[in-house]
């Protein structure tokens, strides 16, 4: 079994809502020398197969469905467990 | 003509997009992703998909509604695009159409998205009425007046593109439709709803065939549904424009 972590992030100079409006959030509740909060979304995937295939079916996974390539960036890790 | 009404778990429109077709002259049907296969599409002449939602508009609004139809039928999709018969995605439609590649499709038909509907600029679902300012004349907005009214509903349509791609659009004339202020001036917020580039609504791919608009058409297709029904006096909505125009130069100019 392995587990295919898949972490998506905007691009430098893509404009995240969410992370202006968490630090906002976050200046608000006394925070103030937050500056910035970028926003990434993790996906964790239990595939069955082979350590040798891990990384193409990533890949693969996203390529197809997971990353716009205009806006996003990503890191993928493939784990043992 | 006929036109597929594309389905999926979580599409809401399709009802007004079938009353809109309906009434203007076209042979609407509904046609399920879960029922799709290769080689359907075929006997339709045109695509239509609705807004609303798809599969929880979970990843990005308009992915899996996208994966889905590539792993599906991407060769027949291509084909459709190619012989040049009209596909309209209106909100969630339009980000399936950008997720697809077929917008803003600078240069036909792209594998890899060009372009994004990103989160709007508000963090917030935006729900409102917006003006429009025609900048182009298409099959879709030939026969639209210069400025219309229609109800935007969307956390996602921010379009975002790389520099060149945005001056390639502006270019080839492919914005159809731009946010405007109600005094014609160039808006800001709320009168440019999510920060589009450009103020960008609504766009057709370089053939002039695949037209993607963030507000609703649909939902503003007969006079009683304008806010303003009791005082503005029309004959039917501003929405009715746009399939009416698709009415006058598809069908009407085959009978001409």
């Amino acid at each position: 079994m392995l587990k295919l972590v898949v972490v998506v992030k905007f691009k430098e100079g893509i404009d995240d809502p969410e992370g202006k409006s968490i630090t906002h959030s976050l200046n608000l509740l006394g925070f103030e020398n937050v500056k910035k909060v970028n926003v990434a979304k993790q996906y964790e995937i239990f595939v069955d197969v082979d350590v040798s295939k891990g990384r193409e079916i990533g890949e693969k996974i996203v390529k197809k469905l997971l990353v716009n390539p205009v806006i996003h960036d990503y890191e993928l890790r493939v784990e043992e467990i | 003509m006929k036109v597929a009404i594309l389905q999926m778990e979580g599409t809401n429109c399709e009802e007004e997009s079938y009353i809109a077709f309906k009434e203007s002259g076209f042979e609407p049907e509904y046609l399920h992703i879960n029922l799709l296969k290769k080689g359907m599409l075929e006997k339709y002449d045109m695509i239509f998909i609705p807004g609303g939602f798809s599969s929880g508009d979970y990843v990005r609004a308009g992915a899996i509604f996208a994966a889905r139809l590539k792993a599906k039928v991407w060769n027949d999709l291509k084909r459709f695009v190619e012989e040049g018969k009209p596909v309209m995605g209106v909100c969630n439609g339009f980000q399936v159409l950008i997720e697809l590649g077929l917008l803003p499709g600078t240069d036909g038909i792209s594998e890899e998205p060009e372009a994004a509907l990103a989160t709007n600029e508000s963090n917030r679902f935006e729900c409102r009425w917006v003006y429009l300012k025609k900048s182009s004349d298409s099959i879709f907005s030939k026969h639209v007046d210069d400025v219309t009214t229609l109800p935007v509903a969307h956390a996602e349509g921010r379009f975002l593109a790389d520099k060149k791609i945005i001056e390639k659009v502006e270019e080839q004339n492919q914005v159809v439709f731009r946010y405007v202020a109600p005094d014609g001036s160039k808006p800001d917020y709320p009168w440019n709803p999510n920060g589009s580039v450009n103020d960008i609504a609504a766009l057709v791919n370089s053939y002039g065939n695949v037209f993607g608009i963030m507000p609703h058409p649909e939902r503003a297709f007969f006079w009683y549904q304008h806010p303003d029904w009791n005082r503005v006096k029309r004959e039917m909505g501003d929405g009715w424009q746009i399939f009416n125009s698709l009415f006058r130069e598809i069908i009407e100019a085959k009978n001409r």
